[in-house]
């Protein structure tokens, strides 16, 4: 991979933080994810935040309709998407408004000056050109006529301008690209398959594409370009990767490595169905997905499939994890693998269905009638996506119990590069099917594994083995000589002790998870601990700490229920124990009613993710109450 | 299903459970009729599976010596949809009440039927909530008395075939808890089809709902206010079968004698016919007040069966590409190597 621009005027930097942002229908989503392929392939690290409104088409031009993709990239090991941009794309003056009160001094401003008549002001709300009264001289700001290059760019192919204008996202790649030296084959290729079935497009879109390179170029408004180069990562394969594909990917591994067929039943709900999208694409794998009519019906259908010796799992969002609740307590009852994913949206009701919010996690652990306990882990980055719907699969299907994956709209769209698993190295998850009876000539439905607590999993088709189960309280003990037949049971004694042995079932799994990951640091006092996609803000703001060279713990929690089983031990070792959460403190509460820890909750509910800064300033305030 | 050389009894097809009815329940009768016929439709018990939700008539697959899941209020369409897709190789019944399969899991019903998943759905109607004590069901006729309804019912019931059929279910019967012959021989036709299959069986709540259905089933009362439907036969009825039904101009469905009109002009029965609006038509026969009721079966057409569709979708996906490959799938897109 060469890179075109000699290297004189080239400047080089770390990192850099690019947001591109126009309105809905500007393409925003797709050049940038089209930069984030390119910097992935060229081997930058990176993370990124897409950010989109929950309507389609919000009126265009304004601010309610602004949608922006930010993408960080740099030559060393990043974990977070970045806080404030250092560049900002703003094709109309509604994305300016949106993004402005996050850009610091000096920030790079590239906005589209076509957009800036008065009728767009207008639909921003804003009274005065903001380009001509010096409310922007704080940014280095470039006035770029995109859309009238990006017509004149394409004229000579006899495409209408309405039709060209549309190209402008690319007029803005192309500058992008040019400012950060990316090399262009791979763009050309990149666009080439996406838009190979629309040759005008394709040809429009590359035309905009190299007008926005050249006029980088030639303008001279821009200094000079600069490179991030690649950085140096743990060797091996990568790929760039979303939390959903991750998570879909995940679950057909595990169902590779169970040697069962996966039954995906999920009903469409953003930011959920790109979930069921993609396991529909692999039917050659043997996945069967059903889009079912309602979110109940799905969480049932992946009963089902349990029931008939299926890898059963169903996926939601938001208000569907509350309609899952019945289906839920069903297969903690009848004993039976299952996994739900549930991709955190902000709440509650409607709440903000594209924005990502941690606010589940009560829910996940204690959200159903009854005492019904179940498994419950969290997904802590996008690629991590993968490895917990493998640990949810495994779980779900040692334990036959069902289990709660929690991840968020954040992880769910956000990308980093992965490195990719050697496939032949994931664990054997596959558990035998009960297929003779196993007491005398009977079989006992609730006999249970001793060391796991698990019934056996017989499944239709199996002679002898007939029995019904049920959501009615039921003779489940079936240890120690005493009867597992699964009829229904009112006894007193017999419902208590099946409470219990519901409980101690999911709480010994906690033997079976490894400890906590405690990245600790000889003299810290404080310990910043987390769960879910607060992880990459997390290592940010205690890296930066660290950088100060002041000291700090950390540690992050995927398995959420049970929790490891010297999680206690380790939070008593320090002074102050900091919980960052997407919600009004819930990991928090469950800390200090687990250990009686005076943990500091640490809540931020936009919509948006943590900050390094907001993560940095915490930590520092924190290490300054030690006493 | 082809399983020859094994032959079973109704005691194959019983558990060791105590049933647990009130005495005089016409589910008894159900739970006979359906322990009568199982052995004769040579399927092993292994291969079969009862699914059923919440209610009196939900308690069925514990008495049953299959496998059976007895899962929660409304929803065993749904989970009988996931055991059969993914087992087509199975034999699944779905059994509710009136209150389980139209209220609470009315949705559950309709999709399953209109997918046409191969499910065997009977719903015992009895008009009434019995496991909940006494309140007026979605099919209670309106004016009910019961301890919700103190002043009488106000909702307008459904009629549960005109329901099955307006999801266009490709199989749609009626019999009822004093028929066993009826009822055996209606199950042993939703079996043959392919495809969902819905039945109605009146069933008589004799602690709640005591008598809902004596106008049509006394045995004085049959010959007059029964229709059994007989496919590619003039719909008559009566003792000597001298009333017969026939259609008016609009297409709706009367009653007549049969010396006034003739014959030839009575309605045909056709239980073949794809487009449902004959049978819809049938349904609502009834409707009127004193009107007879058509019992047997409504509809029996053929469509795709939905598992069998699932599953020939992935063939054809396995023959294209290949079986599924766990390493070239997480390589697939743009990969890069670091070293």
């Amino acid at each position: 991979m060469t890179i075109e621009v000699s290297p004189d005027r080239v400047q080089s930097v770390d990192r850099v933080v690019i947001r591109f942002a126009g309105d809905s229908g500007d393409g925003m989503q797709l050049v940038g994810d089209g930069f984030t392929e390119l910097s992935a392939a060229f081997g930058n690290d990176l993370a990124t935040l897409p950010d989109f409104p929950a309507e389609i088409r919000a009126p265009a031009g304004t601010v309610a309709g602004v949608s922006s993709f930010q993408v960080h990239i740099s030559d060393h090991d990043i974990v977070t998407p970045g806080d404030a941009p250092n560049v900002l794309i703003a094709m109309n003056p509604a994305a300016l408004v949106a993004n402005l009160s996050d850009l610091a001094p000096g920030t790079t401003l590239i906005v589209n000056g076509d957009t800036f008549e008065q009728r767009d002001l207008d639909k921003a709300g804003l009274a005065v050109n903001p380009l001509e009264d010096g409310s922007l001289d704080a940014f280095n700001l470039y006035v770029v006529p995109m859309t009238s290059i990006t017509v004149e760019a394409t004229a000579s192919l006899g495409i209408k301008p309405r039709d060209a204008e549309r190209s402008k996202n690319f007029f803005a790649l192309g500058l992008l690209c040019w400012m950060y030296t990316r090399p262009v084959a791979p763009v050309i290729d990149w666009i080439t398959d996406r838009f190979s079935k629309k040759p005008d497009v394709l040809a429009a879109n590359i035309a905009a594409f190299r007008a926005g390179r050249n006029f980088g170029e030639t303008a001279e408004l821009f200094d000079m370009p600069y490179e991030v180069r690649p950085a140096a990562l743990t060797p091996g394969v990568y790929r760039n990767i979303i939390g959903n594909l991750a998570t879909a990917y995940g679950l057909i591994a595990a169902a590779e490595k169970s040697k069962l067929p996966l039954v995906y039943a999920s009903y469409p709900i953003t930011p959920a169905s790109d979930i069921l999208h993609e396991l529909s694409k692999h039917k050659n794998f043997g996945v069967k997905t059903l889009q079912a009519e309602d979110e109940i019906a799905a969480a049932a259908m992946a009963i089902g499939a349990s029931f008939a010796g299926a890898l059963g799992v169903t996926g939601t969002s938001g208000p569907g994890l509350d309609l899952k609740g019945e289906a839920l307590g069903l297969a903690v009852s009848l004993e039976l693998p299952l996994v739900l994913v549930d991709v955190q949206r902000g709440g509650p009701s409607t709440g903000l269905p594209t924005k990502t919010e941690q606010a589940d996690l009560l829910l996940a652990m204690y959200g159903r009638h009854g005492e019904c306990p179940m498994p419950v882990i969290a997904a802590k980055s996008p690629s991590h996506c993968f490895d917990a719907a493998f640990e949810a699969c495994r779980i779900a299907i040692k334990y036959r119990t069902p289990v709660i994956l929690l991840t968020d709209g954040y992880l769910a769209n956000g990308a980093e590069p992965w490195l990719l698993p050697d496939v032949n190295s994931l664990a054997d998850i596959s558990v035998p099917f009960a297929e003779v009876p196993n007491d005398g000539d009977k079989f006992l439905p609730y006999l249970r594994d001793p060391e796991t607590l698990a019934r056996p999993w017989a499944i239709p088709g199996t002679p002898g083995l007939m029995h019904r189960i049920g959501g009615i309280e039921k003779e489940g003990i079936g240890l120690g000589g005493e009867g597992g037949t699964g009829n229904i049971s009112y006894s007193p004694e017999n419902h208590s002790r099946m409470m219990h042995m519901r409980a101690d079932k999911v709480a010994g799994i906690a033997k079976d998870i490894p400890g906590v990951e405690l990245d600790a640091e000889d003299g810290a006092q404080v310990l910043v601990l987390g769960w879910g996609s607060t992880w990459g803000a997390i290592q940010a703001g205690v890296r930066r700490t660290r950088a100060r060279g002041l000291k700090v713990a950390s540690a992050h929690l995927v398995h959420l229920n049970p929790l490891p089983s010297d999680l206690g031990d380790v939070l008593r070792r320090y002074d102050k124990v900091l919980v960052p959460e997407m919600n009004l403190g819930q990991l928090s509460r469950i800390v200090r009613a687990e250990f009686l820890v005076d943990a500091v909750s640490f809540t931020k509910v936009q919509g948006v993710p943590f900050r390094a800064g907001d993560m940095e300033a915490k930590i520092l305030e924190m290490i300054g109450l030690v006493k | 299903m082809t399983e020859t050389a094994v032959t079973f009894t109704r005691k194959d097809f019983e558990s060791d459970q105590e049933v647990r009815w009130c005495p005089g329940c016409g589910d008894y009768g159900i739970l006979a009729a359906m322990q009568f016929v199982l052995p004769e439709l040579g399927v092993k018990p292994e291969n079969m599976v009862f699914v059923s939700g919440i209610g009196c008539a939900a308690r069925l697959p514990y008495y049953m010596n299959t496998y059976g899941v007895h899962s929660i209020h409304g929803r065993a369409p749904a989970v009988a949809t996931g055991v059969a897709l993914t087992r087509p190789d199975l034999n699944v019944w779905v059994i509710g009440g009136d209150g389980d399969m139209l209220s609470i899991g009315g949705n559950h019903l309709i999709h399953a039927l209109r997918r046409n998943v191969n499910l065997k759905i009977v719903m015992f109607n009895n008009q009434i909530y019995g496991l909940t004590k006494g309140q007026y069901s979605p099919t209670s006729e309106i004016g009910k008395v019961t301890k919700s309804t103190p002043f009488g019912s106000l909702d307008h019931p459904f009629n549960p075939l005109s329901v099955a059929l307006g999801a266009e279910a490709s199989f749609v019967a009626r019999t009822h808890d004093v028929d066993r012959k009826h009822m055996m021989e209606t199950f042993r036709r939703m079996h043959a089809h392919e495809g969902a299959a819905f039945v109605e069986v009146f069933q008589n709540c004799n602690v709640f709902n005591d008598g809902a259905f004596s106008a049509i089933l006394k045995r004085d009362n049959r010959a007059d206010m029964l229709i059994d439907l007989v496919h590619g036969e003039p719909i008559r009825f009566g003792a000597e079968g001298q009333h017969g039904v026939t259609l008016n101009e609009f297409g709706e469905p009367r009653v007549v004698e049969v010396d006034d009109v003739g014959v030839e002009k009575l309605l045909v029965h056709d239980e073949h016919r794809l487009d449902p609006t004959l049978a819809f038509a049938l349904s609502r026969i009834a409707n009127a007040p004193n009107m007879p009721t058509p019992i047997g079966v409504f509809r029996d057409v053929v469509r795709p069966v939905y598992e069998a569709e699932v599953q020939r979708q992935l063939a054809v996906s396995i023959k294209r590409t290949g079986p599924g490959d766990l390493s070239k799938l997480l390589t697939s897109g743009l990969t890069w190597t670091v070293s």
